[in-house]
């Protein structure tokens, strides 16, 4: 992404964003709520677009696409979503066989063998046959991991993927991250706010801030830098950049003024 | 001041309608692709036909023993009750079959259409297809439009059949008119042309319908509140516009006789 300008509704949320993914590693992309984390991931997958500046994915540039390439593109990306975004109307092994179906003709003795192998990576065949709604939260998003590798992707994109999850779900979502990228060599964006987590996996990192990247570098440079609103974000400290009180009238004067004065 | 909130609310209603009539276009592009899918499409034609059944069925039943009722004691005052027959078949073939039909279908599997998708949509299924490289306009819109667009003319047959059925009940059974008379009377008058226009009326309401529930649900807001006003909003737009229309087809159909 090369000096990313995109607003909505005439509220900027990106000015000027500059982030360089490189091939084959896990690239963190942090920022309080409200950064414009998944807008972020929306400009990447081409569900919106820059308003000024270059968004380039496997050397493409985004705006230049038709919906066809587009389709053609999104065929090499995977994507895990906050909450799984499974089909609900399916069991767990057509949400994995989904997109092989639609987009091969391979018999259906290979589609269960690659679906059961891609279940088995995630820990989940043995869940095959349960419906989305019969899944906690960590067991959907593993289902949803399987279902984005099902087509070997060349890019994988998680968006929020440890939100809600708890300390088993979480380490073993973590782990997934990494090995999906050690032993596929898949290029990985982590979009999270999740800092403690993602130091232990990610290569590279980038801070979103009032629309811009405040910081970026390998997680211990981020933990090791002064910038206020990187060291907010890193201690998770109240006051900072990011202010805990949004804008209001005076507080002792609002108290004391009656309704409507 | 009242002329420019007029005019705002007319260029609000003639884009609606514009965005409306893309989507129709839209859809029909993927109705061949959708058709050879009969898989898909069955499911969705059992999911807004057969799954509507029960209150078509009872509603015709109801609908046709109240006209059976209604009529006879009208025909009654003027000598002419064994009419009941051609009288409770005209009605339901022409008029109520079809608009009934639409009516309960709003209700019954437009609003089931809207949520369902207004809630894919709000719950991240219809941008995971479009990740997937899957077009939701394909796979989810379409053979939903379809399904409904099939199903409707199936159903006010259906609702037809049942309807003259309970006329008959009460006419012949309660009110005594004379069963070979009520048949006959009823074969002699109705034409293919009564049968044609009852069946372009459900069609015509049946696109109607399946385009307000299938464009509502996939252009609700993706929260709670959003699908559940979408989903309103399909019952009162494919109301209003079924009555509407029905009118329109109705003076269209007059004219050309």
């Amino acid at each position: 992404m090369r000096d990313v300008h995109y607003a909505i509704g005439g509220r900027e949320i990106f000015t000027g964003v500059d982030i360089a993914v490189r091939r084959g590693r896990i690239t963190a992309i942090m920022g309080p709520s409200g950064a414009g984390k998944t807008t972020l991931l929306k400009l990447i997958t081409a569900q919106i677009f820059a308003n000024r500046g270059q968004v380039r994915v496997f050397g493409h540039d985004l705006a230049s696409l038709n919906s066809r390439e587009i389709y053609t593109l999104r065929g090499r990306i995977g994507m895990l979503f906050q909450n799984g975004a499974l089909l609900t109307d399916m069991d767990v092994f057509d949400n994995v066989a989904f997109p092989v179906r639609e987009h091969t003709d391979l018999s259906e003795s290979l589609i269960r063998t690659l679906v059961l192998l891609k279940l088995e990576s995630v820990g989940l065949r043995g869940a095959a046959q349960l419906m989305p709604g019969e899944l906690s939260g960590g067991m959907a998003r593993r289902v949803a991991l399987a279902r984005a590798i099902v087509m070997d992707p060349e890019l994988l994109i998680y968006d929020e993927p440890f939100v809600g999850l708890d300390p088993i779900s979480l380490g073993v979502i973590l782990r997934l991250i990494k090995r999906m990228n050690e032993a596929l060599g898949i290029t990985t964006i982590v979009v999270s706010h999740d800092v403690q987590e993602l130091a232990t996996i990610a290569d590279d990192s980038y801070l979103l801030s009032g629309g811009r990247i405040a910081a970026s570098g390998s997680p211990a440079q981020l933990a090791a830098s002064t910038a206020p609103a990187v060291r907010q974000f890193m201690t998770g400290g109240a006051e900072g950049p990011v202010a805990f009180h949004y804008p209001a009238p005076d507080y002792v004067t609002q108290l004391l003024t009656p309704d409507g004065e | 001041m009242n002329s420019v909130r007029h005019n705002g609310f007319l260029l609000g209603g003639i884009r609606r309608l514009g965005a409306v009539m893309i989507f129709l276009g839209q859809l029909v592009m993927q109705c061949l692709p959708a058709l050879g899918r009969p898989r898909l499409l069955l499911h969705q034609i059992y999911n807004a036909g057969a799954r509507s059944l029960i209150i078509i069925m009872l509603s015709g039943l109801f609908v046709g023993m109240v006209l059976g009722l209604q009529g006879y004691e009208l025909l009654q005052r003027f000598g002419s009750e064994e009419a009941l027959g051609s009288a409770a078949a005209l009605g339901l073939l022409k008029e109520l079959g079809p608009v009934v039909t639409a009516l309960l279908f709003a209700g019954r599997a437009g609003t089931a259409l809207t949520s369902e998708i207004g809630l894919m949509r709000a719950t991240d299924q219809l941008t995971a297809m479009e990740i997937m490289a899957v077009d939701p306009m394909r796979y989810v819109a379409a053979p939903r439009f379809l399904g409904g667009v099939i199903a409707m003319p199936l159903l006010a047959a259906i609702f037809s059949v049942i309807g003259l059925y309970g006329a008959q009940l009460i006419g012949v059974q309660l009110m005594s008119v004379d069963k070979g008379v009520f048949w006959s009377q009823m074969q002699g008058s109705i034409g293919m042309r009564d049968v044609v226009e009852g069946v372009v009326k459900s069609l015509i309401f049946g696109i109607a319908c399946s385009l307000i529930a299938v464009h509502e649900g996939y252009h609700a807001e993706p929260t709670a509140e959003g699908v559940g006003l979408a989903t309103t909003r399909t019952v009162v737009a494919s109301s209003v516009l079924t009555l509407l229309l029905d009118y329109v087809l109705t003076a269209a159909f007059l004219r050309g006789t």
